[in-house]
């Protein structure tokens, strides 16, 4: 990397090394950039470590691995499908409940509620970002899984009961518990970017439907909502991510199951609560090397996931600035 | 007539509709804001924040472990991963150049969403595997590692915000650029990269996946780094699951003591920066 060098601005004559050090620049320069780089070589390390520890089970299996449905650690046979099945469906559960309700709070906070109220409320809703996981955890085994047995399983087997997806015993853990958990925990994602790019939209865009007779629902629903959609589709993408690696709320309520199943009252188990329950007891290798092989294939989600996201809200914020400047 | 009067009634109830989620979200807050403090404040006493745990089964004992072990940790993990998000915020703001800027940057924003307990895998093979011992400094790095990106990204934030005319007079003063970033650019951005760190450190504080197999669990106190620790999320999440009672009351406890720690943190650190803000604009 030529980087450092590029500091010197002046005119272009040989100085010694000593003269050079003396302006210090070219020594900020180098020290800030070695920090930079660290962050890249973590990372690439972090990729390696990831791909070379599981190669074990990577040669043993192949991509039998990623569709085999069975987990036996006793007899050494490794599928990874029911907790890659585990970790989509509690994901996707937990996007159908927080994109209505986090969507729907960011156009409430950007477009009707007064500056103090919306930034009031942004503020409580950032908080909520912050409560560490397994304090939703705590909270979700002890209030919201007696909740779902009592209350909810037994009202969706009895309304919903004919389809697949709600017949079956009901433990009050499960997919479902686990989606309603993550909701939680991702609609504060989706608010707040949400609520961004909702409002780096041009004012005149509103005035002008406004004064074409539309209401402020069309206004909002026909104009302003189009107009920011990269950087909500980026929010509920970043909210994704994060549920998709989100371990420790989940673990404490899944039930821990691994097998795959249709019902969504069902208990199931995820890649990362796997991973949080076996790998301090695991000791041959070739489990290890299957739980470090789930690990890879939970990271190579979530940085897809992730890095789809980041570019939408990067596309975004160009095209605000774009229309404000 | 009928058409508008419809358009009026749809205006009104999707309206309110967006009114009543966002009720429900804030809400939310407050429900595990009040039924922690409601079973944490029942469960709370001396002994809890003083004593060591008790074997599973007798009653009794605290965490007073697991707060030092938390501590120690997340004291590594700020000492290890601030400078370097610090310094590496630096030169993405002041020296990188286009590309290799974006791609230190896009590679933060990636590494800010691995995977909690991926990072841990990392750390475990990294620390505890060469060590053959889980270990605080194992638990510290898996957490410095979380904080990295965080602070990277929000030094080069604030420092971005520093306005320009401030550089340009300090250098027309004839300073050199280290100079100017030094004693100009990083001290009008100082409450800003606070607050990033505050945040940072807050966040990682609360996390419980990277510990459970670089630092695990330890019934005593922490001895040094070299041992395994007690962290106080491992131990809401250990006592949390198991089937006694009381445990479930010192769970209670220690989240009512974790959550309470990390939201004051967090709003500490918003109150430092819109003071910054005001003080700016003033």
């Amino acid at each position: 990397m030529a980087a450092p060098a590029i500091t010197a601005d002046r005119p272009a004559r040989r100085q010694s090394i000593r003269s050079r050090l003396h302006g210090g620049d070219t020594v900020a320069h180098l020290v800030t950039w070695i920090f930079a780089c660290s962050v890249l070589l973590v990372t690439i390390m972090l990729v390696w470590q990831l791909w070379s520890t599981s190669g074990l089970t990577r040669h043993k299996f192949g991509f039998q691995f990623l569709t085999g449905t069975n987990w036996d650690p006793v007899a050494g046979d490794f599928g990874g499908l029911p907790f890659i099945w585990g970790t989509v469906l509690t994901s996707v559960l937990a996007l159908i409940i927080s994109v209505p309700l986090g969507v729907g709070a960011a156009i409430f906070l950007a477009e009707l509620a007064p500056a103090r109220l919306s930034d009031t409320c942004t503020f409580l809703v950032e908080l909520l970002a912050a409560v560490p996981s397994v304090i939703y955890g705590l909270l979700a085994i002890f209030t919201l899984v007696p909740l779902m047995h009592d209350y909810v399983d037994p009202f969706l087997k009895k309304t919903l009961g004919f389809l697949p997806l709600f017949q079956g015993p009901a433990y009050g853990g499960g997919y479902l518990t686990a989606g309603v958990i993550l909701a939680v925990m991702t609609f504060p994602f989706i608010i707040s970017i949400s609520r961004e790019a909702l409002m780096e939209v041009p004012r005149d865009q509103r005035e002008a439907a406004l004064a074409l007779g539309a209401t402020r629902w069309e206004s909002t629903i026909q104009v302003v909502v189009p107009f920011a959609r990269l950087g909500i589709l980026g929010s509920i993408f970043l909210g994704l991510a994060r549920a998709l690696g989100e371990t420790m709320a989940v673990t404490m309520v899944i039930g821990n199951d691994p097998n795959i199943h249709l019902s969504l009252l069902a208990p199931g188990y995820t890649m990362a609560s796997l991973i949080a329950n076996e790998f301090a007891e695991a000791n041959d290798a070739l489990h290890l090397s299957a739980l470090i092989e789930i690990a890879l294939v939970l990271f190579l989600i979530t940085i897809i996931i992730n890095a789809l996201a980041r570019l939408l809200v990067i596309a975004t914020r160009g095209k605000g600035t774009a229309h404000s400047a | 007539m009928n058409r508008l009067s419809y358009r009026k009634t749809v205006n009104l109830v999707m309206l309110t509709a967006t009114g009543v989620c966002t009720f429900l979200t804030v809400s939310i807050l407050f429900v595990i804001l009040g039924y922690l403090v409601y079973n944490g404040g029942k469960s709370i006493d001396w002994d809890f924040l003083t004593k060591l745990p008790l074997p599973p089964g007798q009653d009794g004992g605290g965490m007073a472990n697991a707060i030092v072990g938390s501590a120690l940790m997340v004291g590594l993990g700020a000492l290890l991963g601030l400078p370097v998000g610090f310094l590496g915020g630096i030169y993405l703001a002041e020296f990188s150049g286009k590309t290799f800027g974006f791609l230190v940057r896009y590679t933060a924003d990636l590494l800010n969403g691995v995977p909690s307990i991926v990072i841990g895998i990392f750390a475990w093979a990294l620390i505890v595997v060469p060590r053959h011992t889980f270990s605080a400094l194992a638990g510290g790095f898996a957490l410095s590692l979380m904080i990295v990106p965080i602070t990277l990204r929000s030094t080069e934030q604030f420092l971005l915000n520093v306005p320009r005319a401030l550089r340009e007079g300090a250098l027309a003063l004839g300073a050199p650029k280290w100079k100017v970033v030094a004693t100009v650019v990083v001290p009008a951005a100082s409450k800003g990269i606070l607050t990033g760190m505050i945040l940072g450190v807050a966040r990682v504080a609360g996390e419980t996946a990277p510990l459970l197999f670089t630092a695990l669990n330890n019934e005593f106190w922490p001895k040094g780094l070299d041992q395994p620790t007690a962290a106080l999320p491992v131990m809401i999440y250990k006592h949390a699951i198991a089937p006694f009672d009381d445990w479930h009351r010192q769970a209670w406890a220690a989240g009512l003591v974790l959550l309470t720690m990390v939201l004051l943190t967090n709003i500490a650190a918003r109150w430092i920066m819109g003071r910054g803000i005001s003080a700016q604009k003033g």
